[in-house]
C-alpha cells in the first residue's frame, strides 16, 4: 500500500473534525501511600519504600489513607464536580509482574466525582471542558525493560520492577469527548492539561510534574468526516510526557488518522504510544484483544460515604483558583494576555506575587524572575520554585538596587551567590564586597587613568564625537569591577573631556 | 500420654499462672503427643520443638518478670497455616507457597503471642481453604482422630484433628462457608465463627475476603471464648474490622443459660440428605434446649436454599481475583526460569504446576463469573441473593433470639468417598453457609453420637451480627446438660489413639 502515512493538517482539518477525549493520571503527593503507611518520596532507592500491603504479600489488606480521599475530593469540588454520598472501590484484574497483586484497586462504575467542568482558553477563545468523572486508584509499580528494542517488555532480555511507586494515590480524571474544537484541537488538548496541572497545583495536592510522572495524560483521539453524524472510531495514545507532546500527540494523531480514512482505510481501537524523538504515535496493543478487566466491588474495603458536611469543610478550604486568580494578578500588576501567559507558563506568579508581598513593585519583581531567574532555571534545568532563592530574598535585592546600593548588575552577581549558597543577599553582598561606587573621589581618579590610558578615544570625544564615551565607561565599569555607578561616571567623563 | 494434655485451656492456664506447671512443661507434654500420634492422624504441616520451648521459656520469663499475662498464657495452640508467622513457613496447603517465611505476622498471630499462648505449630488445611474435607491439602490428608479412616472436616482438618487427639487443647481456623464449623462438628469439638468484621484478617492468607472469618477450636465452649476474646476485636490493619467492644464471650459462656430464650429451628435444614443419626441427634438436642426453659419455634428462611449456589459464585469470584497474586514473581514457588521463557510464560506455568485441582476449578469459576457479559447473571445474581439471605435472617432475628440447626448433613465420611465429586463435597457447608454470607455469629458444639456410625453430630447456634455472645451462652448451656447426661465431654467417649514409642 503506498498510501502516504500523514495528510497535512490543514488538509485533515478539511476534511474531518476531530473529536478529543483526555485522560490524566495524578498522583498525589500524601506523605504516605494510598493504602498503607510506606512512604512516597521521588527517587528513593528501588524497593526501599515498601510493605507486605504494597507488595501485595499473602494475607496483606488495604486500608484506604484519609489524606488521599481528602485530595481528591479537592480536586473534584475545583472541577465543579458532584462529589457522590456513596461508592466503593473496584477491582480491576489482570496480570502484570509491575501490579503486585495481579489487580488494581481502583474505581469502576461508581467514581467519587462526576460531572464536573474546566475552562480553558486558546488564543482568547473560551472553552468548556465536560469533566466526565475524577476517581480514585492505586499506582502500580514501575518497570524498566532491558535489553530488546522497544523499551517493553516483549523482546526484553530481562525487567526490573521498582515497587516504591506501587499504592501511590492516583487520580484518575477524566474528560467527556471534545468536539468543535477545530483546527485547535491540539492548543486545547494542551491548554486543559496546562490548566488543569495548575489548578491541581493550586490546591498543593500533587506537585504535577510531567517529567517525573506524577502527571501522566493518554490522549483519545478520533476522526469523523464533514458532515457524518457519527463519531469515529479513536485511538488511545500513552506515554505522553509533557504538555508540548500533547498537542503535538494530538496533532500527529489528526494526521496520522486523516490519511488512513482517506485512503479508504479503518481506524483500529487501540493504545498508541507516543514518541518525544519523532513526534509521531505507534502502535501499542490493540483493544480488540484486550483483556476483560473483570471489574469487582473491593471485598477488603468498606464503601466510601463522605459526609456533606465534611465535604463543604473542605470546600471552604480551597484556595482562591487560578483562573480567578489570573484574573485579578493581570488587573493588579497591569500584564497584557501575553505577558499574563508567560507568567503562568513559567510558573511564576506565586513566586511574584510573594516577591510583591515582601515588598518589591510588581514589574521588577516579575522582572527578575522572568529574566534573570527564569534564565538560571533552565540553566540548572529545575523549575523556577525550585531555585535556592526565596521571593523574599529577590524583594531584599531589589530594595538595596532602589536604595542605590546596587546597580543591576551588581544584583544579578548577589542573585549568583545566594543561588551558589553563598548567604543571604547581605551576607552575599558584605563577602563579595558589593558596593556601588559612589565615592566620588574614587571614581573620579579611574576616570582619569581610562582617560589617560584611551587617549585616542577620549580625543574622539574632545571633538563631538559624545558616542564613543560609551567606551570609556565601560574602561570604568571594568577598572571598578562593576562596581561604579554606570550614569554618574559617564556624567564625570564627559564633564572632563568638555563634551557635556 | 501426660495428664496435662487432657486438662482444658483454661485449667493449663491457671496451673501455670498458680506456678503448679509451667509453660515449658505444658509446651514439652504437648510436644511428646503430637510426636505420639502424629504420625497417624498427621494434623500438622510445621512442628518445630525447639520453636516452641523458645516461646514457651518466654512465657514463664514474661511471668518471672511480674507481666500481667492473659489467662491463656502459656496454652499450647495449633496454628491454621493461612495466618502468616513469622517464625514458621506459611504455605496455606499449598505447593504454590511451600517454604514461604513471612516477613510479617498475621494480626492474630501477634496476639496470641501477646497474650502468651505458645504456638505448637501450623496445622493442615484444604489448599487456600477450599474444601470440607482437608484431602484438598496439597501436602497430605489429616485423618480423624475418631476414625482414622475418615475426613476430619475441612478445612480448617489439621485444627479440629489436632485438638481432638489431645495434640493441643486450643486451635485457629478460619470459615468461609463452614470451615470452622464442619470441622468441628466431624470431630466432636467446639468451634465458632465470629461476627464477619469481628476477628481480624490481616495477615490470613485471603480465600474469599467477603467471608473469611477467623476464629476458635477447643474442646469446650468456655475454652473458644477464651481464645475468641483473645484475638478478636478491631484492627486497623483491617478496613472491615468493626470498631466496636468485642461481645462479652467469656462471661456468656460462664453464664450458659437459655430460660426464656427464644429459640428457632430453621426448617429448610432437615429432611433428605440429612443422615439419621445426625437429625435424631438434633431433635434431641432441641429438645434438651426447650426442657432447659428456651421457647422453640420452628422459622422459615426461605432463601437459605439458595445459599450454597450464591456461594459457589461469589468465593470463587473473589479467590479468582485474590488468588493472582501468586505468579512466581516476588515469593513462593517458581516454574520453568529457564532464562528463555517471558513473565508471562512463567506466571502460567507456576500456576499450572502450583495449585492443586480445586483451586483451579474455583479459579475458572470466578473468572467466567465475573466476565464480561455474564457478570450480572452470575455475581450480581448471587448479591442479590446474599442480601435475601441476609433479610431471613433479619426477619427470623425479630422472632428468635437464635436458630439452631444440624451443623453439617453427615458425619465425617471416609477419605476419598467425595474426592471426585465436587457437588457432594459442597454440600457438607449447606447449613453453615447462610452464616457466612450474612456475616452472622456461629457456632458449632458436640451434641452426640450418630447411632449409625458411632461419629459426632454438630448442633450449629447462629445469632446475629455481634451477637457472639449469644451462642456461645446457648451453646454453653447444652454442653453442660449433654456432659451431665454423659458423664463427661463426647470427646471421652473416643477411641483411644494407638501412641507410637518413643
Amino acid at each position: 500500500m503506498s498510501t502516504p502515512t500523514v495528510m497535512k493538517f490543514d488538509e485533515a482539518l478539511a476534511k474531518f473534525e476531530p473529536v478529543l477525549g483526555i485522560e490524566t493520571h495524578i498522583e498525589l503527593g500524601t506523605a504516605s501511600k494510598m493504602f498503607c503507611g510506606c512512604a512516597t518520596g521521588f527517587g528513593a532507592e528501588p524497593n526501599t519504600q515498601v510493605c507486605p500491603v504494597c507488595l501485595g504479600l499473602p494475607g496483606s489488606l488495604p486500608v484506604t489513607n484519609h489524606a488521599a480521599i481528602e485530595g481528591i475530593i479537592k480536586i473534584g469540588l475545583a472541577l465543579n464536580c458532584e462529589i457522590v454520598e456513596w461508592c466503593r472501590f473496584a477491582r480491576k484484574n489482570y496480570f502484570y509482574p509491575d501490579m503486585p497483586k495481579n489487580y488494581q484497586i481502583s474505581q469502576y462504575d461508581e467514581p467519587l466525582c462526576v460531572d464536573g467542568h474546566l475552562e480553558v482558553e486558546v488564543e482568547g477563545e473560551t472553552y468548556r471542558i465536560e469533566i466526565e468523572r475524577v476517581h480514585m486508584e492505586e499506582d502500580t509499580g514501575k518497570s524498566l525493560h532491558v535489553g530488546g528494542a522497544t523499551g517493553r517488555i516483549q523482546g526484553a532480555l530481562h525487567s526490573l520492577v521498582d515497587y516504591n511507586r506501587a499504592g501511590i494515590p492516583l487520580v484518575e480524571i477524566v474528560t467527556k469527548p471534545i468536539t468543535a474544537t477545530e483546527d485547535k484541537a491540539p492548543l486545547v488538548a494542551r491548554a486543559y492539561a496546562t490548566e488543569l496541572r495548575e489548578l491541581v497545583r493550586s490546591l498543593g495536592v500533587s506537585d504535577v510534574r510531567m517529567e517525573q510522572g506524577s502527571m501522566r495524560c493518554d490522549v483519545n483521539v478520533s476522526l469523523m468526516p464533514r458532515g457524518a453524524s457519527e463519531w469515529g472510531t479513536r485511538t488511545e495514545t500513552k506515554n505522553v510526557n509533557s504538555l508540548r507532546s500533547v498537542e503535538r500527540a494530538v496533532r500527529s494523531e489528526i494526521e496520522r488518522q486523516a490519511a488512513v480514512l482517506d485512503a479508504g482505510g479503518t481506524i483500529v481501537q487501540e493504545t498508541r504510544h507516543f514518541h518525544e524523538d519523532s513526534g509521531t504515535t505507534t502502535s501499542g496493543r490493540s483493544k480488540e484483544e484486550a483483556q476483560d478487566y473483570r471489574y469487582f466491588p473491593e471485598p477488603d474495603l468498606v464503601p466510601m460515604a463522605p459526609s456533606r458536611a465534611w465535604v463543604e469543610e473542605l470546600r471552604a478550604t480551597l484556595p482562591e483558583l487560578p483562573a480567578a486568580r489570573r484574573r485579578r494578578v493581570q488587573g493588579e500588576w497591569g500584564l497584557s494576555d501575553l505577558e499574563l501567559r508567560d507568567v503562568v507558563n513559567a510558573g511564576a506568579v506565586d513566586l511574584i506575587e510573594d516577591t510583591v508581598k515582601a515588598g518589591a513593585d510588581a514589574a521588577t519583581a516579575r522582572k527578575w524572575w522572568m529574566n534573570e531567574l527564569s534564565r538560571r532555571a533552565t540553566e540548572q534545568g529545575v523549575e523556577l520554585a525550585e531555585l535556592a532563592i526565596t521571593p523574599a530574598q529577590v524583594a531584599r535585592i531589589q530594595a538595596m538596587v532602589d536604595a542605590g546600593e546596587l546597580n543591576d548588575k551588581l544584583a544579578r552577581q548577589v542573585f549568583e551567590g545566594v543561588l551558589a549558597g553563598e548567604g543571604a543577599p547581605d551576607e552575599v553582598v558584605a563577602a563579595r564586597g558589593l558596593k556601588v561606587v559612589s565615592d566620588e573621589g574614587a571614581l573620579s581618579a579611574i576616570i582619569d587613568q581610562v582617560i589617560a590610558d584611551n587617549a585616542a578615544v577620549a580625543d574622539k570625544v574632545r571633538s563631538g564625537k559624545v558616542a564613543a564615551a560609551g567606551a570609556l565607561v565601560g574602561a570604568v565599569m571594568k577598572a571598578s569591577r562593576g562596581q561604579a555607578d554606570a550614569g554618574r561616571a559617564r556624567e564625570l567623563i564627559l564633564e572632563k573631556l568638555g563634551a557635556s | 500420654m501426660s495428664e496435662l494434655v487432657k486438662k482444658t485451656a483454661a485449667e493449663l492456664g491457671s496451673l501455670i499462672a498458680s506456678g503448679e506447671t509451667s509453660a515449658a512443661e505444658v509446651a514439652r507434654a504437648h510436644l511428646d503427643r503430637v510426636a505420639a500420634v502424629d504420625g497417624d492422624v498427621r494434623a500438622f504441616l510445621h512442628v518445630d520443638g525447639e520453636t516452641v520451648l523458645a516461646q514457651a521459656r518466654k512465657v514463664d520469663e514474661r511471668r518471672a518478670a511480674g507481666e500481667e499475662l492473659g489467662p491463656l498464657a502459656g496454652v499450647p495452640i495449633a496454628h491454621k497455616d493461612v495466618f502468616t508467622t513469622t517464625d514458621m513457613p506459611t504455605t496455606a496447603g499449598s505447593r504454590i507457597l511451600e517454604g514461604w517465611r513471612p516477613p510479617y505476622d498475621a494480626t492474630i498471630t501477634a496476639r496470641l503471642r501477646k497474650a502468651g499462648l505458645v504456638i505448637l505449630g501450623k496445622t493442615n488445611m484444604d489448599e487456600f481453604a477450599m474444601g470440607s474435607s482437608t484431602e484438598n491439602s496439597a501436602y497430605h490428608p489429616t485423618h480423624n482422630p475418631w476414625d482414622l479412616s475418615r475426613i476430619p472436616g475441612g478445612s480448617s482438618g489439621g485444627s479440629s484433628a489436632a485438638v481432638a487427639a489431645y495434640e493441643a487443647p486450643l486451635a485457629t481456623g478460619t470459615d468461609t462457608g463452614g470451615s470452622i464449623r464442619q470441622p468441628a462438628a466431624v470431630t466432636g469439638i467446639v468451634g465458632a465463627k465470629p461476627t464477619y468484621g469481628g476477628s481480624t484478617r490481616y495477615g490470613i492468607i485471603a480465600f474469599a475476603s467477603s467471608l473469611d472469618t477467623p476464629g476458635p477450636f477447643a474442646r469446650n465452649v468456655l475454652d473458644a471464648a477464651l481464645l475468641h476474646e483473645a484475638f478478636s476485636g478491631h484492627d486497623p490493619m483491617d478496613s472491615t474490622s468493626i470498631d466496636k467492644p468485642v461481645p462479652p464471650v467469656v462471661e456468656a459462656a460462664r453464664r450458659a443459660d437459655v430460660a426464656g430464650l427464644r429459640v428457632g429451628v430453621v426448617k429448610e435444614f432437615a429432611g433428605d440428605g440429612y443422615q439419621p443419626g445426625v437429625t435424631a441427634r438434633f431433635n434431641e438436642a432441641v429438645e434438651l434446649l426447650e426442657s432447659l426453659g428456651a421457647k422453640v419455634v420452628e422459622v422459615s428462611c426461605p432463601n437459605f436454599s439458595y445459599a450454597l449456589p450464591a456461594y459457589y459464585l461469589i468465593a470463587p469470584s473473589e479467590c479468582s481475583s485474590n488468588l493472582a497474586r501468586f505468579d512466581a514473581m516476588r515469593f513462593g514457588l517458581r516454574v520453568g526460569d529457564d532464562g528463555g521463557r517471558s513473565a508471562e510464560e512463567v506466571m502460567a506455568l507456576t500456576r499450572a504446576e502450583g495449585f492443586g485441582p480445586e483451586v483451579k476449578r474455583r479459579i475458572m469459576l470466578g473468572t467466567y463469573a465475573l466476565s464480561s457479559g455474564y457478570y450480572d447473571a452470575y455475581y450480581g445474581k448471587a448479591q442479590q441473593v446474599r442480601t435475601l439471605i441476609a433479610r431471613d435472617f433479619d426477619a427470623a432475628f425479630g422472632q428468635v433470639d437464635v436458630l439452631v440447626s444440624p451443623t453439617t448433613p453427615t458425619t465425617a465420611f471416609p477419605i476419598g468417598e467425595r474426592a471426585d465429586d465436587p457437588m457432594a463435597m459442597y454440600l457438607a457447608d449447606l447449613c453453615t453457609i447462610p452464616a457466612n454470607l450474612a456475616g452472622n455469629a456461629a457456632i458449632s458444639v458436640p451434641c452426640g453420637l450418630a447411632d449409625e456410625d458411632g461419629l459426632p453430630v454438630g448442633l450449629q447456634i447462629m445469632a446475629p451480627v455481634l451477637g457472639d455472645d449469644r451462642v456461645y451462652r446457648v451453646g454453653a448451656a447444652v454442653e453442660r446438660a449433654l456432659e451431665d447426661r454423659w458423664g463427661g465431654p463426647l470427646l471421652g467417649k473416643a477411641p483411644e489413639l494407638a501412641e507410637a514409642a518413643k
